[in-house]
């Protein structure tokens, strides 16, 4: 079949998880497909180049590269010129972008620029016949839409999580390319880039979710949290729009229906009453555990494992276990 | 809790019983424009919504919050498409000489987020997607998104399209003067002008439910009880 494209996405000059999703995803639908090249695309100030290796390990086949001093940030106007610029010349029958925050603001620019509908948050991704397919959960999560979508080519972003980065080993062939349009002519300007705490696990990626609601009284109290994650090394610790609008934690951590939507391994709720908007941002995790002194908390309906009791003593408790188990 | 059901047609979600409302997203982006016309003392609000004749309670609930024109675009049922409905918003808004125009950062029925910076290609204008916080002045606007563990600040000039996020501001109830207002304010209903339809759905399904409730213990006590089974049962200890 014909070539699949691949948008690498990158912060800080490092290529994000997502970008190995995406050229993964790109290298399966290919392979599943009749084969066919991935080309993929990564933009930067200089200096990103090296990271193109990386990309063929997860199955590029060529990726360009596009360095400007100007591009340390991303850059709405002039990834989506540069981007569309390579997908309209270069032939291909799908370009896959990440689900994520930056792929949700560039994916859709990119289509309206060449004239094509796209699909958003594919949970998977198949060619059939003359149509792309894929899943894409809707009304927050509480309906899976299977959806079609014909036309060349077919702009795809992938929630990010869905497909696992997977080697390929490929010895990609690097091509360099300047922007579509000169970044000093782009209107919406990139002022700043604020890092969270990048030693931190992002909430969309870790394995357990540690998260706190009203329960835990004052914002001091999610320290008792950051200790449960610590203990597993592998959490994030996330929040209910009612602790986000005390202020006691950025808006950023809060999980639900109008914050970030998770899927963890473990996803444990402390102090959390277990609102709708709320279970629409984590029901789809793999186990859930509610701490709850209310015996009646909906949080229990869909709880795995409920433990009735006063979170501030429980919490610690289990931190202390989590530890001894991780020893053994 | 909406358990929704499936339509007897299997791909679309059967509405008997469900109410409509504003997204949620939309009701952050009348919020954001109504402040803005408080702040400047000055300007004229005007709500777009294309769907059948539901949208125009909808549209009457953005008016008696305080916008002061509406109008419906009217289709028979509208399209999973955001390239077809962007389309048609930009038909109606290219010659509307305004300032701002807000989306929200996501429908909650189609949760595509397309719609918005899809309109702004159409259009020719600069886009902010997914804003937390706005502040304009001078012509110009800056704006801050979230990002996975970061957040970024863009600035761009106006006129320009920008999609709200939850965080700048939390929707106003209609007051019994603005509905009773409501009713007096325009609503004008035109054809929409949809672009072609290439993505459809063909199918929906219902996620597995969640087989939860067990309570497994009270209080401190309850804990080595959590992390055996977290061990053995769920094994993700
Ligand atoms: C448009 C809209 C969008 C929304 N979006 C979101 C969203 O994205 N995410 C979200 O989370 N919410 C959202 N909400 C808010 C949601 O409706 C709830 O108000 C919110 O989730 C409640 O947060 P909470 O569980 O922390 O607080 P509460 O509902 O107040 O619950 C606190 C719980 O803690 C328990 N508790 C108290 N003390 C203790 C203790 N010592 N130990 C153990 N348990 C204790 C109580 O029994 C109670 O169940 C949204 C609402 C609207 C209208
Ligand atoms: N039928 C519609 N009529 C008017 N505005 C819409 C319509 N569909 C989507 N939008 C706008 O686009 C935003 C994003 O929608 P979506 O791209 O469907 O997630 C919504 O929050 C609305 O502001």
């Amino acid at each position: 079949m014909a070539n699949t494209f691949a948008y690498a996405e990158t912060r800080a000059g490092e290529l994000r998880r997502v970008a190995l999703e995406a050229v993964t995803a790109a290298r399966q639908l290919a392979d599943a497909s009749g084969g066919g090249e991935v080309h993929a695309l990564i933009v930067g100030a200089p200096g990103v180049a090296p990271k193109a290796e990386q990309l063929g390990r997860y199955g590029a086949d060529v990726v360009t590269v596009v360095e400007d001093s100007a591009l340390d940030k991303y850059s709405p106007e002039v990834v989506a010129a540069t981007a569309a610029q390579l997908i309209g010349a270069g032939g291909y029958r799908v370009a896959v972008f990440s689900a994520s925050a930056q792929g949700k603001d560039l994916a859709p620019r990119v289509a309206a620029k060449l004239g094509v509908s796209m699909i958003s948050d594919a949970t998977s991704l198949q060619l059939n016949g003359d149509a792309v397919v894929s899943q894409h959960p809707v009304n927050t999560g509480k309906v899976i839409a299977k959806v079609n979508l014909t036309g060349s080519p077919a702009l795809v972003t992938i929630r990010p999580g869905a497909v696992a980065p997977a080697e390929a080993n490929r010895a990609a062939r690097v091509e360099s390319a300047k922007p579509a349009i000169d970044p000093a002519s782009a209107r919406v300007v990139p002022k700043e880039l604020i890092q969270g705490n990048t030693a931190q696990l992002d909430l969309g990626e870790a394995p357990v979710v540690v998260s706190g609601g009203r329960g835990l009284k004052v914002p001091e109290n999610f320290k008792l949290l950051e200790d449960l994650a610590a203990a597993f090394g592998n959490a994030a610790v996330g929040a209910t729009r009612a602790v986000t609008d005390e202020g006691w934690r950025p808006h950023s951590d809060q999980i639900g229906q109008t914050g970030r939507l998770v899927s963890p391994e473990l996803y444990i709720a402390a102090g959390i009453s277990g609102a709708i908007q709320h279970l629409a941002g984590m029901r789809t995790s793999r186990t859930i555990v509610a701490i709850n002194r209310d015996r009646e908390a909906p949080i229990f309906k869909i709880a795995d494992y409920g433990i009735v009791g006063d979170a501030l003593e429980i919490v610690p408790v289990l931190t202390e276990a989590v530890k001894e188990a991780k020893k053994e | 809790e909406t358990r929704f059901k499936i339509a007897a047609d299997g791909r679309s979600v059967d509405q008997a019983g469900l109410k409509f409302d504003m997204s949620d997203f939309d009701g952050y982006a009348v919020e954001v424009a109504l402040r803005l016309k408080e702040k400047e003392g000055q300007g004229d609000i005007t709500v777009i919504s294309l769907g059948p004749a539901v949208v125009q309670e909808t549209l009457r609930k953005a008016l008696s919050m305080g916008a002061d024109r509406a109008v419906q675009l009217e289709v028979e049922s509208v399209p999973f498409d955001g390239l077809a409905i962007a389309r048609a918003l930009a038909a109606e808004l290219k010659d509307g000489g305004y300032d701002l125009i807000l989306f929200g950062r996501m429908s909650i029925d189609s949760s595509n987020q397309t719609v918005g910076p899809m309109t702004a290609e159409l259009l020719g204008l600069p886009c902010m997607t997914a804003a937390s916080s706005l502040e304009i002045a001078g012509g110009r606007a800056t704006a801050r998104r979230e990002l996975e563990g970061a957040a970024e600040i863009l600035e761009f000039p106006l006129p320009a399209v920008i999609t709200i996020d939850e965080g700048i501001a939390r929707p106003r109830l209609p007051s019994l003067k603005g509905i009773m207002g409501a009713k007096k304010k325009p609503l004008e209903v035109k054809p929409a002008q949809l672009g072609d339809v290439h993505l459809t759905v063909t199918q929906m399904e219902l996620p597995p439910e969640r087989t939860g409730g067990r309570i497994i213990g009270e209080g401190p006590d309850a804990v080595p009880e959590l992390v055996r089974l977290l061990r053995t049962e769920a094994k993700v200890l």
